[in-house]
This record gives structure tokens, sequence and C-alpha cells, in this order.
């Protein structure tokens, strides 16, 4: 591993280069500097990158074709091939672990179109809402990006707190002030578990399609707006024929972001259930972490990253094809 | 009818309905954004009995006991000294990093700049779990092999997290960089300034606040993160990301600290955010969002 420290050190002394350098002037920037500045520039970004994204992601697709148990964590290079067995081990739904992965696997997606949904419509219902100008606006917004602004695990604990099955708010509401339900029920194990997980995955997320809305709102011209009003377009025809399709770029990032992030989302379910999640909310990537270090099978866990990471890439580049081939008809 | 008695307002006075309409959403969504806040700070003021029997909106009695006992029920200072060295190491090499690689794409044309910019924001859509394993055993043969600790300490946690912000500020400042003249630094230059020079005398003061906009982000990132806090450190450089959950698995479940010790937690990085989300939407609409 020897490669890696010289790299580090490489970087290192590019960085004390510079420095120095921008001090002395621009005599020295002679031809072969200015060709390769550019790079020199990028190079602490792409030697982290490749040391903590790429190279793992490379020794994990590796990882996923050998037998990698606890007996050879120390020494994973000796660890004995074993083809696609981890594949086929991941993917055989009637046994098990193949099941139990695609049961995560839709839970994962019905829970990331529910969330995305949801986060990206109370977003933008709130930019579009709070673009006039109105008392308190400034602290409303303030109010508003907290729960973006808070840590993931101290929000994510009060509402584990607000959870609780005898000292909870949410149960003291439902049961004991509203009578909603016949005894208070339980939310972090069993069927409810996957509200409970969508509730505060949208209570936490939807500030952030709040403020990526709000930043795009204010790249719209004020003219279009003055020119439909003229025309006698009515506030809700302005949001329906301005707002809404000029908004469309941002939306397009928007909503990739958003599901990538949701549908990798780790700390929220981790906080909420702890190392194991009930069935009914097991999220993908805990399944797979519990999959790898509760069982100590990286291999496994390995094939199932590696299949999780395909079907992503697919989905992202099914995603920008179609969004950018409707973008280019509504433009005609 | 309304539309009549708006119009005579002013042409862009908003219907009636799209007022009543935003008065009932607003305070909804108020409603519900705020109540885990109360629940928060209301708690963290509660006597013991309060948070173990039924929930009271109103508390029996306001006790200031949890704020004091916090610090010695689990080490959070030491915690809060971890995540603070972790989280600001990792800010600012981060935001540096991203400096000079946003300057690179923004003012120069070089080979390899779309392969650059599309394989760091790719990244981002890469799970957490699948170069989790991989990093971990990454570490540890590192360690192993040049005794360099990566794995358990403090330096590994940095590295990882500093990766993790990386990818968005550079694409954020790349935005913001695009939208600073290049005249002033083309100026800067004839003036005798290096290209570093016109960087950090010239670009780098105009992006001040795109600057400040992608620090809040990255040290939001490092200061919240779970995953690679709970696999890769130990007793001695716990962060509080994992710190906090020590509060739950004692015997007793101490709600009133925890609550007081996520209100200590969430203070200093809440505070920052608000002070700072001006910068933070200016830079989207400068960079990201365009």
């Amino acid at each position: 591993m020897t490669t890696t420290t010289a790299t580090a050190e490489a970087a290192e002394r590019t960085v004390r280069k510079n420095s120095p350098g921008a001090a002395r002037g621009p005599r020295r920037t002679g031809r072969i500097r200015r060709i390769g500045l550019p790079y020199l520039l990028l190079l602490p970004a792409l030697v982290l990158e490749l040391l903590v994204h790429l190279v793992p992601m490379v020794i994990g697709i590796v990882m996923s074709f050998k037998e990698l148990t606890q007996f050879y964590i120390r020494d994973w290079g000796t660890a004995p091939w074993s083809g696609l067995d981890n594949y086929k081990v991941s993917v055989d739904f009637d046994a098990p672990v193949g099941k139990a992965l695609l049961d995560s696997f839709f839970v994962t997606v019905t829970f990331t179109l529910l969330s995305v949904g949801l986060c990206w419509l109370i977003g933008t219902a709130a930019a579009i809402y709070m673009q006039g100008t109105f008392r308190g606006r400034g602290l409303l917004r303030a109010l508003f990006l907290i729960p973006y602004a808070l840590p993931v695990y101290t929000a994510v604990i009060t509402w584990v707190f607000m959870f609780q099955h005898d000292n909870g708010l949410v149960n003291h509401v439902l049961h004991d002030q509203l009578h909603l339900t016949d005894k208070p029920s339980f939310w972090l194990i069993g069927d409810n578990s996957f509200i409970a997980l969508l509730t505060v995955s949208v209570w936490k997320g939807w500030p952030f399609a709040f403020l990526i809305v709000m930043a795009g709102l204010q790249n719209i011209p004020q003219e279009l707006y003055e020119a439909a009003a003229l025309d006698g377009a009515g506030m809700w025809q302005q949001i329906r024929r301005i707002t809404l399709p000029s908004l469309r770029p941002v939306n397009q990032v928007l909503v990739l972001v958003l599901f990538l992030w949701t549908f990798n989302d780790f700390n929220t379910p981790y906080v909420l259930f702890g190392k194991t999640a009930p069935e009914a909310a097991d999220l993908i990537s805990v399944h797979i972490y519990q999959a790898s270090f509760v069982t100590w099978n990286f291999g496994t866990g390995s094939a199932m990253s590696v299949l999780l990471l395909l079907f992503l890439l697919v989905v992202t580049g099914v995603y920008l094809l179609l969004t950018s081939r409707g973008r280019k008809t509504a433009d005609v | 009818m309304s539309s009549t008695v708006t119009r005579s307002r002013s042409p862009m006075a908003p219907p009636r309905s799209f007022l009543w309409s935003r008065r009932i959403f607003l305070t909804l969504l108020t409603g519900f954004v705020l109540v885990p806040v109360y629940v928060m700070v209301s708690s963290s003021l509660k006597p013991l009995a309060d948070v173990s029997g039924k929930f009271r909106w109103i508390p029996s009695g306001l006790t200031i006991r949890p704020y004091i006992d916090i610090w010695s029920t689990v080490p959070l200072a030491k915690y809060f000294m971890n995540s603070l060295i972790v989280a600001g190491a990792a800010t600012v090499c981060s935001v540096v990093i991203a400096v000079f690689s946003a300057y690179a794409v923004s003012r120069y044309s070089f080979r390899g700049k779309r392969v650059f910019t599309v394989t760091v924001l790719s990244t981002q859509m890469f799970p957490g779990i699948l170069f989790l394993l991989p990093l971990f055993l990454l570490y540890v043969n590192i360690g192993n092999a040049t005794g360099i600790a990566l794995f358990g300490s403090r330096g590994g946690l940095i590295l990882t997290y500093l990766t993790f912000s990386l990818p968005f500020s550079i694409w954020m400042l790349i935005g913001y960089f695009d939208s600073v003249p290049r005249d002033l630094d083309e100026a800067a230059l004839v003036d005798g300034c290096g290209p570093l020079g016109a960087l950090f005398r010239v670009v780098v003061p105009a992006a001040i606040p795109g600057i400040v906009a992608v620090a809040v982000y990255a040290f939001m990132t490092a200061w919240g993160e779970v995953l690679f806090a709970s696999v890769m450190t130990n007793d001695a450089t716990r962060t509080l990301a994992v710190g906090l959950q020590g509060y739950s698995t004692l015997n007793d479940v101490y709600w009133n600290q925890i609550m007081a010790a996520s209100l200590v937690v969430s203070v200093p990085v809440v505070a920052g955010f608000l002070l700072l989300q001006r910068y933070l939407v200016a830079g989207l609409t400068a960079g990201a969002v365009k």
C-alpha cells in the first residue's frame, strides 16, 4: 500500500508548491506550466476521489466474486474465488437470502417513490406560496429550514421518542386525545414502521426541495409574469403556465438527486430502528449492512451492493434519457 | 366578485382563493415542522417522571437538571470535541480542494475536463454501503502495511467525509466562479498576478457567498453522518452521531437527557445554518440551479 501514501504525499507537495508560487508572480508561468496547471489544481480532488470512492468501488466489485467471510478479513486477498456464487445467492428468490433481498428492494422502491413525491410536492407548494411578500415570511422560511439543518441523528432520535408506545406523543394524540385507535399502536415494529419511516423521511427531506425550488424561482424573469398579467392570466393560471414549466430543468435535477439520496438513505432507518429494521421498513442499505456486518459475510454483501449500483445506473440513465428527450420536444 | 375587488387594488394582487389556501397550507406545514422541535425543547426541560410516563404537552415542572447530567451519563464533551475536529478539518480541506478544482474547470479548457466533472459528480450517486465495506478493508490493510492508522482514527474519518461533500462543492463553485466576470482575473493577470494570485485575490473574494455556502454544506455533511462513523470509530474517536446512542443503551432510557443532548448538539449547526442560509440560497441560485 505504499503507492497510496506516495500519491497522498504528492498531493500534499502540489498544495505546498502552489501556495508560494502564488506570491512569487507571473514570470515562471511558462508554456508547460500553463498546460499542466489545471491538472495540478485538480490533482488533490482526483487523488481523494480515487482513494475513497473509485478504488474501493473496484475492490468492492472484486470482493463480490470472492468467498469473503470473517476468516479472511485480515488478509482478504487470500480469500478463495467463488465465481458468480455470491450473485446466485443474492438473486435466488426462492431461498431465504434472495427472497429477503427482493422484499427489501420492493419496500425501498415504494418508500422512495412516496417520499420523493411528497417531498417534491410539499417543497414546491411551499416555495410558490412563499414567493410573495407577507408578514413573517422571513421567520417562516427560517423555521422551514430547521428540519434540514438539524443533524440527521438528533432529528430522528426525537421522532423515535415521539413514536414510543407508552410515553410518545403520537400515541398520546391519536389514542388519548383523538380516540382514533382502540389501543396504543406500535410504530417502530410491525407494519406501522413503514408509515413512521415515511413520515420522518418527508419531514427531514422536503426542506431541501423547498430550498432548490426557491432558488429556481428566482431565476424566472419577472417580465413573463407581467406579460401574462397583461394578457389577463390570473394567479393560478400564471403558476400553471409560467412557474411550473419554467421549473422544469430545476425539477429534472432535483427529482433525480432526491431519488438517489432517498434510495440510498441509511442514516434515517438506522437511527430509527437500530441494526435490524422491521420487515415493513427494511430499506436496502440497512439490509445490506446487516447482511455484511452482522453475519460478517462481505462477499454476499458486496454482490448485493454491486447489484444495487447497477440498478441505480440503469434508472439514472433511463431517467436522463427520457427527461432530456421530453425537454427537447417541449422546446420545439 | 372577489376578482373585481382585487383587480381594483393592483393588477398583480393574488386572488382570495390563493390567499386562503396559502394560509391553510402554511399553517399546517408550520405545525408539522414545529411539533418535533417543541418536543425536543420541552422534553429537555422536564423531570424524568414526565418523560417516562404518559406524554405531557405542558411539563409538570421545569428543570435544567438534564443539561447538567448529560455530560456525566456519557462522555459527551469528548464526543463533541471529536465531532468538532473531524467536521472542522473535513470542511477546511474540502473547501480548499473544491476551490482549486472549480477554478481549473471554470477558467481553463483542457483535455478530460468533461470526464472529470462527470466522474466526480457520479460518485454522488454511489450507495454509501457499496464502498463502506471495501473502504473498511482498505483502511485496515493500509494500517497493517504502513502503520498509518486510518481505521478508527479521526484522520480516516476526515479523509472520508471530505470526499462526501467534495462533488457537490465543486459543482456549486464552478457555477459560482463562472458568474465572476473573466475580465476581472484577466486584469489581475495583466497587473502581474500569477494564475493563483488571480484566484486568491480576485475570484475567491468575489465568490465569498458561494464559498461560505459550500463550507456550511460540508460541515453539516460531516457533523450528521452516521454510517461510516458507526463502523470507523472506536471508544477514543467516537463522534456525536454514534455517541448519542449511549443514552438509550443503558437500563433506563433518560429521554429528557437525550433531548437535552440532542439540542446541545443541534444548536451550533442549526444556528450557523440559519445565519448563513441566504448565502446558500444565493449560492444555489448562481451555481447549481441554472
